[in-house]
């Protein structure tokens, strides 16, 4: 097989959008806290609390979309403690959001052990199923690209413009940028600064949480320790190549998975040439080098990582 | 609610602050262990006797803390001058790397010269693991949270790669390992009938030197300086950029030492699981220690007791070993918390 072939089949652009959609969900979620102005680090653990979450609701007998909010939910408790230490302690976001990282892992595996004693294979859930959308799903190779995947394939794909929207169309997603650009300017408008970030924070955290129930739920249908293996900080590096931007986090992502995709299909053609080690070692390798494309260019929101106190010059 | 800060501390908040932090992490994994159905108390006391109970635990103690002190020095080097190095795991490794490569019959040498070149082999290893991110933060600023922490995947692959590729040891019935250190490289053990090495004297050693250059040193100077306003330091005439390299050598450096540790003292030879997690564990460390060097040697302690004393508390009693992380974890959310409360009153209006 040739590596231009590979583009003309179907399953790999269907992965693509598999691998993408934990990391587009993940990465809206850390642009959300970001551009209120508040680094969430947590995005590893909340991930995989997430992704545990929402596989022992399905289990345990609880119904699908059930187990997305409960994930939502777990993750947005989760941001709630960040924001607590972040936003209203302003402790150093930096090494809460490492903290928070370990305590969500820690609780997610305990509580995985203490249901599941002894489970040497882990077990499998029925997860989301494909949907074909009558007529179009149909259609040779475009049908099996990208309209032949299960209902939360699509709600992810829904949630980048409904994010777009909140963000550049409303009234809240404007006191949520203001909160990372200028929090005195919110404060003068007799909004609540520390009230938005909060919100802002849980929100992003239950959209991360989503995005690892999405590898339990719509991937791989089981629970793994360590199965996040670094997403949640990839997807802090899509941030900085996205430009705290939503569409851009999107196509950022999307390029991404593209070329996690090409990279398992290349380790079958390379024929043990090159060690699968150097293929696996490709997404971190990536990540940094787009961080660094982008670096020059990169406008942080102004007030990130910088606690708001009431009352206190700026 | 509003935050104001303290004019002035009482003695008896600094020491109460990080013994209230533990208790109440304490209190929180006590509802754990109610849900696993084993009494609290009991499970508690076995944890406390596997850890500090016996001589054989105290051993096993302190060889856990080991590498333990030294990421916890790495680390809080680094965040005392905010540098954000989340990349000791991978800096472990690459200390270990090297060991291997020097100490597998590379070169003949007495112990004496032997031993010594291990660990400056490890230490430079590890410092030039963080050239990439100190150089990408410096001149790009490019957030080095994030390029350190994927560079431990990126290093552990390439062990990984080594250990089944060129490195592997044929002699190893097909386990991923290379080969042993050569006996003039091995770390002598410190007690009789226990596994304590070598290392654990290094790191006490580099504890204390940490702590004198922080404190006494131009360099510790600099340090703290850039790590409390860098436009400030700056503005004085402190060469930022340069101690943000001088810091980041430092910290890779020492904790490279703990993979020369590891493979040199504990194991003998390379394998992948050489670390569960040291460097992210060195994290936990040094904020317990709220960054001092010498709190460093004492959060370290404690920590290899908690993770000793759960793994006998798991085989004796049927808790999940993962308690142990659940206590760490929480120790420091809650150990934050406090030194905050420390430095500020909180007023409800």
């Amino acid at each position: 097989m040739d590596l231009i072939e590979v583009f003309l089949t179907a399953g790999f652009w269907a992965a693509m959008i598999r691998i993408a959609c934990p990391l587009i969900l993940g990465t809206l979620g850390e642009l959300i806290c970001e551009r209120a102005g508040v680094l969430n680090l947590g995005i590893e653990g909340i991930m995989t609390a997430g992704a545990m979450a929402g596989w022992m609701w399905v289990y345990q007998g609880g119904d699908l979309w059930g187990g997305v909010t409960f994930a939502a939910f777990v993750g947005a408790s989760l941001g709630l403690i960040h924001a607590g230490f972040t936003v209203y302690l302003g402790l150093s976001q930096h090494v809460a959001g490492i903290g928070l990282t370990m305590f969500a892992s820690a609780m997610s595996f305990f509580t995985f052990r203490m249901m599941l004693p002894s489970s040497t294979t882990p077990p499998k859930i029925q997860g989301f199923q494909q949907v074909k959308i009558p007529g179009v799903s149909d259609l040779p190779f475009f049908g099996d690209a990208f309209l032949n995947h299960t209902p939360m394939t699509y709600a992810t794909f829904l949630a980048v413009p409904v994010v777009m929207y909140v963000l550049y169309r409303t009234p809240l997603g404007l006191a949520v940028r203001m909160a990372g650009e200028n929090p005195v300017a919110v404060e003068a408008q007799g909004i609540d600064v520390l009230a938005v970030r909060c919100g802002a924070v849980m929100a992003g955290s239950a959209l991360m949480a989503i995005g690892g129930a999405y590898l339990t739920m719509s991937a791989f249908d089981a629970f793994y320790f360590g199965m996040i293996n670094g997403r949640g900080w990839i997807c802090v590096a899509l941030v900085i190549f996205a430009s705290w931007r939503p569409g851009k986090a999107l196509l950022g992502a999307l390029l991404f998975a593209g070329l996690d995709a090409l990279q398992v299909r290349a380790q079958q053609f390379a024929g043990g040439a090159i060690p699968y080690q150097f293929f696996l070692m490709l997404p971190y390798v990536l990540s940094i080098a787009a961080m660094v494309v982008m670096a020059r260019r990169a406008r942080y929101p102004k007030a990130l990582l910088v606690p708001y106190r009431r009352g206190e010059r700026h | 609610m509003t935050l104001e800060p303290r004019e002035h501390t009482p003695l008896w908040l600094v020491v109460l602050a990080p013994v209230a932090a533990v208790a109440a992490s304490l209190i929180l994994c006590s509802v754990l262990i109610l849900w696993t159905g084993q009494p609290v108390l009991k499970a508690y006391a076995l944890l406390l006797g596997g850890a500090f109970g016996s001589s054989f635990g105290i051993a096993e103690t302190l060889t856990r803390s080991t590498p333990l002190i030294l990421t916890g020095l790495a680390v809080a080097v680094a965040f005392r001058a905010k540098f954000w190095n989340i990349g000791a795991e991978g800096q472990l490794y690459c200390g270990a790397l090297a060991a291997t490569w020097l100490g597998t019959g590379m070169i003949n040498l007495p112990p004496v010269l032997m031993i010594p070149l291990l660990f400056v082999g490890g230490a430079v290893a590890g410092g030039v693991a963080l050239l990439l991110p100190v150089f990408l933060k410096v001149r790009l600023k490019v957030d080095e949270v994030v390029t350190t922490l994927l560079l431990n995947f990126v290093i552990l692959l390439l062990v990984s790669f080594l250990l089944e590729g060129p490195w592997k040891d044929p002699m190893s019935l097909g386990w991923p390992q290379a080969a042993p250190i050569v006996d003039e490289g091995v770390l002598p053990v410190l007690l009789a009938k226990s596994r304590l090495h070598l290392g654990l004297l290094v790191g006490l050693a580099s504890a204390i030197l940490i702590w004198a250059a922080m404190r006494w040193s131009i360099w510790g100077y600099e340090i703290r300086a850039v790590g409390l306003n860098p436009q400030a330091a700056g503005f004085a005439g402190i060469p930022v950029n340069l101690t943000m390299l001088r810091v980041a050598m430092l910290s890779g450096g020492l904790a490279g030492m703990a993979g020369v540790g590891e493979v040199a003292g504990l194991k003998g030879y390379l394998t992948l699981d050489l670390s569960p997690g040291f460097g992210y564990a060195g994290i936990a460390v040094a904020m317990l220690a709220n960054l001092h060097p010498i709190g460093v040697i004492l959060s370290a302690v404690f920590l290899a007791g908690i993770y000793v004393g759960a793994d006998s508390m798991s085989r004796a009693v049927n808790i999940p070993t993962y308690i142990a992380d659940v206590l760490v974890a929480s120790s420091v959310l809650a150990v934050l918390v406090s030194l905050m409360l420390v430095r500020f009153r909180v007023r409800f209006r």
